[in-house]
């Protein structure tokens, strides 16, 4: 059986990053013309400093589109996260550390649930985690009484202090969603739980019958995305220095911009993680830039919908080529 | 010679629906056997119940004389049965190698692969580069997305997946249903070989053609049960669809017109 030589083109579209890595760079290169402020040090780590909350969500927004899901509530999850770490520590005088541990078990508990739902009741992941979002959007403004919690230990925001890198300032908390990204970027290509989390996204029936234990996996999905989203909500609550029950409320949203503008499939089963960044890194680039050429607020906006609906086409596109 | 694998009056039953009613099933070493039927005559329950996909209500299952109960498909591959299902063997975005290796990954040794959990890419390619050449499919790149070949390199991954691992039977669903004339010649051929390599196929098929160029050996199944088991030399074609469609039967080794008009109406 000869094989038909994959073509350039083709091979480039089916490459999922080349696309908004290309898109990432040529942003790069027109701001940086427009913008003398743009091509700094101190500039990017602003940059990474403003997504890496977002891009943190996209993190386990990836894992669950990847199986063909999407998860609405991890804003609300994150949010009720960073409430339940800073009253712990600040209301009921538990250490710190162990108030991050209960902020992150709980956000994990949360997944695990969403997960449950999906797989026993096989209902769709976008029901689920609607109810999921409005569930525990209420808990946040409940467990407050919409109160910010304020006078944080400083081990809470730890994450929020700078290193210098090469003369440019850097937060731990940008560092460690760098690495949160290398380290799902390493699960998901280099170990047999992230190829089964692809396969599981391009067929559930295939990936059983191949032996895969599809409801497991499930159910670990989400559960392991509750817990990114804990860490996100910890990075909220280091970057901003206050415990927000109205944190993160189009985050869910934002999330999954970046996802798409990283070449993600929304069908599930196609996508790569450091994609994921690229689109974060693509709308805090963006944002940034027109910022800083004077352009209206509402501007970037617009521009992001458009690069939005511009990434689901090329996917579309390809997807049917492909057939 | 005992058989490879053996069933004896499975039912199977949903609600008023009798899908097996007393099936038996024999396969025997290094023969390609054929399961065919018309639609709803029970082949699909039969296979199924074989691989685990389904839980027969009663009867029984043989593998090698001794009595095996699959609870699920894994259970069945764990005792060196794979199945290749139809539309449902690949994973489309997955490489040629990572599908052949789905649910069996290789880790990579020592620290790396205990600790690290991380997978043997090389070794895995080089190994389906070997199982892809013993089935003589020719692929330049193992490295790329399934979805990128023909259906008929698709099946044959498919294939060359169930035939590494598959100990003891290889079950093939429709195999050749949805290709060409010439990547269903590759596809029998393909089975050829793994029955000369010494694991015997079953193969289920609407293709009369396909059967009789291939097959060893025809179960035919009617009704929930099995009806006839015959060689393709002592019948032909029409014969053998008489015998599926019950104008015909098989007693003692000699057949039987059972509906006259039936049988005409088909030119026998």
């Amino acid at each position: 059986m000869a094989v038909m030589e994959a073509t350039l083109p083709r091979r480039l579209i089916t490459t999922p990053t080349a696309g908004p890595l290309a898109a990432l760079l040529l942003a790069c290169v027109f701001f940086s013309v427009n913008s003398e402020q743009f091509l700094t040090g101190g500039n990017f780590s602003l940059i990474i400093q403003q997504v890496m909350v977002v891009g943190t969500l996209a993190i386990g927004q990836t894992l669950i589109i990847l199986t063909a899901g999407i998860d609405l509530s991890n804003g609300a999850i994150m949010a009720f996260g960073g409430i339940v770490m800073t009253k712990l520590a600040v209301d009921s005088g538990l250490p710190p550390l162990l108030a991050i541990a209960a902020g992150l078990a709980v956000c994990a508990a949360f997944g695990l649930l969403n997960g449950l739902l999906v797989m026993k009741i096989s209902l769709p992941p976008f029901i689920v985690t609607l109810g999921m979002l409005n569930v525990v959007f209420a808990l946040t403004h409940i467990y407050s009484q919409d109160q910010t919690v304020t006078d944080l230990p400083p081990a809470m925001t730890y994450l929020g202090q700078t290193f210098n890198l090469g003369g440019t300032n850097v937060t731990y908390g940008s560092l460690l969603t760098i690495l949160l990204f290398l380290l799902f970027a390493y699960l998901l290509g280099q170990t047999a739980w992230g190829r089964h989390v692809y396969a599981l996204g391009n067929s559930p029936e295939v990936a059983r019958l191949t032996g895969i234990r599809t409801n497991r996996l499930i159910v670990g999905v989400y559960t392991v995305a509750g817990f990114v989203y804990g860490i996100a909500a910890l990075l909220l609550v280091s970057r901003t220095g206050v415990g927000d029950p109205q944190a993160g409320q189009t985050d869910n949203l934002d999330s999954i911009t970046a996802v798409v503008l990283g070449g993600t499939s929304l069908f599930g089963g196609r996508g790569l993680v450091l994609g994921t960044l690229i689109g974060a890194l693509i709308v805090g680039v963006f944002r940034n830039g027109l910022q800083l050429m004077g352009v209206p607020s509402i501007y970037q906006t617009l521009i992001t919908g458009i690069l939005v609906i511009l990434a689901v086409t090329v996917d579309q596109l390809s997807r049917r080529r492909n057939r | 010679m005992t058989p490879v694998l053996q069933a004896r009056g499975l039912v199977k039953r949903y609600g008023h629906v009798t899908a097996l009613d007393g099936a038996d099933f024999d396969l025997m070493p290094g023969e390609v056997l054929a399961v065919i039927g018309d639609n709803g005559a029970g082949k699909t329950s039969l296979i199924k119940a074989l691989t685990g996909a389904l839980q027969p209500d009663e009867g029984e299952i043989l593998l090698d004389g001794k009595a095996v109960r699959f609870r699920d498909p894994l259970e069945a591959r764990r005792h060196g049965i794979e199945t290749v299902y139809q539309d449902l063997a690949v994973a489309a975005s997955l490489d040629i190698a990572t599908n052949m290796f789905l649910g069996r990954e290789i880790r990579k040794p020592g620290l790396l692969g205990t600790v690290f959990r991380m997978l043997d890419k090389r070794r895995m390619r080089e190994e389906s580069a070997r199982h892809m050449a013993d089935l003589k499919i020719g692929l330049r790149s193992l490295t790329q997305p399934v979805e990128s070949l023909s259906g008929g390199q698709r099946q044959g991954v498919a294939v060359a997946r169930a035939v590494a691992w598959a100990s003891n039977v290889v079950v093939m669903d429709e195999p050749t249903a949805a290709l060409g004339v010439k990547e269903s010649g590759q596809v029998l051929d393909m089975i050829r070989r793994v029955r000369d390599s010494g694991t015997p196929v079953v193969l289920i098929s609407h293709n009369m053609p396909h059967v009789f160029e291939i097959a060893d050996r025809i179960h035919v199944q009617r009704l929930g049960r099995r009806v006839a088991q015959i060689r393709p030399g002592d019948y032909n074609m029409a014969q053998v669809v008489a015998i599926m469609t019950g104008a015909m039967q098989v007693k003692d080794g000699r057949t039987v017109v059972a509906d006259q008009g039936a049988a005409e109406a088909i030119g026998l």
